[in-house]
């Protein structure tokens, strides 16, 4: 096992045990990584230096390696996201059907470019390459659930729904 | 559509009441090619597998449902409409090639579907269709689903078996092909939704059903994913051998310019070659078709698409990676009004070497699309170049 500095491995506490708890549930064969950063990235919004070394150490691969699968997949990253993540669909059925539009609706909404985290860190915005909802176009991906022919107005009901819902959580 | 006509259950009882090589024979009688776009005959992978040394005994059934190709979604609507009959396809195939066990790669995109499929999963084994024991066979097979996280390159079989064994998901060199040497070093067939779902189809009706359908060289009806300027965007099923211009016609699609069969890695047909037929000895495609209005420019489609490439090279190799950089360059270049023609008789030249020297097929297709286009397109694609440029 690898030995973290006191300090590292004290601030770490949860993530090595939810890594732990992952490695029991998936098996410590190099085919459980996937599904394991998988889980970690769904359960703390993060894969952090400090998982990925600690993955590598339970798996026994190297750091790198776990690292070069964390940048080769879309849905892996080390940049920590948003509490919702969208996905707009850039590909062309959906281009041809007004994603433009969606794209500048949902930046003015939130504020924020595609790739950016909003600053209350409620929302992130990602463009994503064809979701197979072209029969459905402009497509979207919202918490990885498929949303079908958006319209502009969808989107900004959308944002202040969700934006509600978080005020609302805090009022109560 | 004609797979969800087809009883529950027949096909595997069916294929149980054969020997594996009866089932083998059934399905190269058959003549069906696959159907996730390159085409090759599912009887002879199975064969091919079946009769690979597998030193201890494992082998290894790949369900491809990765559906990352543009224009492609009849994988999904399959998996959410006829999950059994997908499943019912993999066991067969199981049997067929003397494999135990199932894996279904299924994109991170259509996570939402995982519950529903796993629970379908539940329901077989809880039915005896799944487990150590077959629909009371003594042929033991199970089946898993494997996450994908989003790369379109996974879909290639090689990269897609890279990623199983929690790998970057870089294509493999072939040989070995996966049927000697796949998962884990195992024989093992890799076959697209689709091609399980017909698979259970044909041992349930029988080869001549099928072989009848179709052409001499495509048999079979095939599922078509029909989207763009359409005004009935769907799942259409059609026999191999359907002229182009019917399928525009059936989803509505009037006047259109252009067709992109097969995806971005397909081709552009244009509309005075409609009467071509969508078929493995013409235009060939894994379903795709995307058809583009007579408004549309359609180097915006060939940017977005080329754009699509240059994002989703795995980089491994350099004609892939820095040539779909260089072609979307040009046509970004061409769209401002910035080519000269000598550029862009060196796009298509470095566009064919692209064809040639990349090492799977995402780098080998991506320079297709644009390269139809200049080829059936080339007065209005030369009107994007300044007249001192010509
Ligand atoms: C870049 C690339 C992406 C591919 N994506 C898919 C895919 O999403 N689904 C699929 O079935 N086949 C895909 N293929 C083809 C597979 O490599 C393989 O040929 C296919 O899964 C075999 O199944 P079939 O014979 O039943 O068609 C892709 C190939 C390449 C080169
Ligand atoms: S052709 Fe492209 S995707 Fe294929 S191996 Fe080369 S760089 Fe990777």
């Amino acid at each position: 096992m690898i030995t973290l500095p006191a300090e590292v491995e004290a601030a770490n506490a949860g993530l090595i045990e939810a890594i732990d708890d992952l490695v029991a549930e998936y098996g410590d064969d190099r085919s459980a990584l996937i599904p394991i950063l998988q889980a970690l990235r769904q359960q703390r919004r993060q894969i952090s230096d400090v998982a990925m070394q600690v993955v590598a150490d339970r798996l026994g691969i190297p750091p790198v390696d776990v690292q070069g699968v964390v940048t080769f997949y879309h849905f892996l990253d080390t940049t920590p996201t948003g509490t919702h993540v969208i996905h707009l669909c850039r590909t062309i059925s959906c281009a041809m059907a007004g994603m433009g539009a969606i794209a500048a609706r949902l930046e003015h909404e939130l504020g924020i470019s595609f790739g950016e985290t909003t600053p209350d860190g409620l929302f992130t915005l990602s463009w994503a390459n064809c979701i197979g909802m072209c029969d459905a176009p402009p497509a979207l991906l919202l918490n990885r659930q498929a949303l079908a022919r958006v319209t502009p107005d969808q989107v900004s009901e959308l944002v202040l729904g969700l934006r509600a819902e978080v005020s609302g959580m805090i009022g109560a | 559509m004609t797979l969800a006509t087809i009883e529950a259950e027949q096909g595997l009882r069916a294929a149980l009441a054969l020997d594996p090589a009866g089932v083998v024979a059934t399905i190269r009688e058959s003549g069906m090619k696959g159907r996730g776009g390159a085409g090759f005959p599912t009887g002879l992978k199975w064969q091919l597998a079946a009769e690979a040394v597998a030193p201890d005994g494992v082998r290894y059934v790949v369900c491809n449902a990765d559906e990352g190709e543009p224009g492609t979604f009849k994988d999904r609507v399959l998996l959410a409409e006829l999950p059994d009959l997908v499943f019912e396809g993999m066991t067969i195939g199981g049997y067929a090639i003397g494999s135990h066990e199932g894996i279904c790669y299924l994109r991170g995109e259509y996570v939402y579907l995982l519950a529903d499929l796993e629970a379908c999963l539940e329901r077989r084994r809880a039915a005896g269709l799944l487990g150590p024991d077959v629909a009371g066979s003594g042929f033991a097979f199970d089946i898993t689903i494997h996450l994908g996280s989003g790369a379109y390159v996974c879909g290639e079989e090689t990269a897609l078996i890279e990623s199983l064994e929690g790998r970057r998901g870089e294509p493999r060199n072939r040989p070995p092909f996966p049927v000697v040497s796949g998962f884990r070093g195992a024989p093992t067939v890799v076959n697209n939704v689709e091609t399980f779902a017909w698979a259970a189809a044909i041992l349930a009706r029988g080869a001549d059903w099928f072989a009848h359908i179709g052409t001499d060289r495509s048999t079979g009806p095939k599922l078509l994913s029909v989207s763009g300027d359409v005004q009935r965007p769907g799942v259409y099923e059609f026999p191999l051998g359907v002229s182009i211009a019917e399928v525009i016609e059936a989803a509505g699609g009037h006047d259109a310019k252009a067709a992109i069969v097969g995806g971005a890695a397909g081709t552009c047909v244009p509309a005075r070659d409609f009467g071509r037929a969508i078929s493995y000895e013409d235009v060939s495609t894994g379903g795709a078709v995307i058809v583009v209005g007579p408004w549309r420019d359609l180097l915006e489609v060939a940017e977005n698409l080329q754009w699509f490439f240059a994002n989703e090279s795995c980089g491994q190799c350099t004609p892939c990676r820095v040539g779909n950089v260089k072609l979307l360059e040009g046509i970004r270049a061409l769209r401002r009004g910035e080519l000269t023609v000598q550029q862009l008789e060196d796009m298509v030249s470095l566009g064919q070497t692209m064809r040639i020297a990349s090492k799977c097929g995402l780098g080998q297709a991506a320079p297709n699309v644009l390269l139809s286009i200049i080829e059936n397109y080339r007065s209005e694609v030369l009107g994007h170049i300044p007249v001192g440029a010509r």
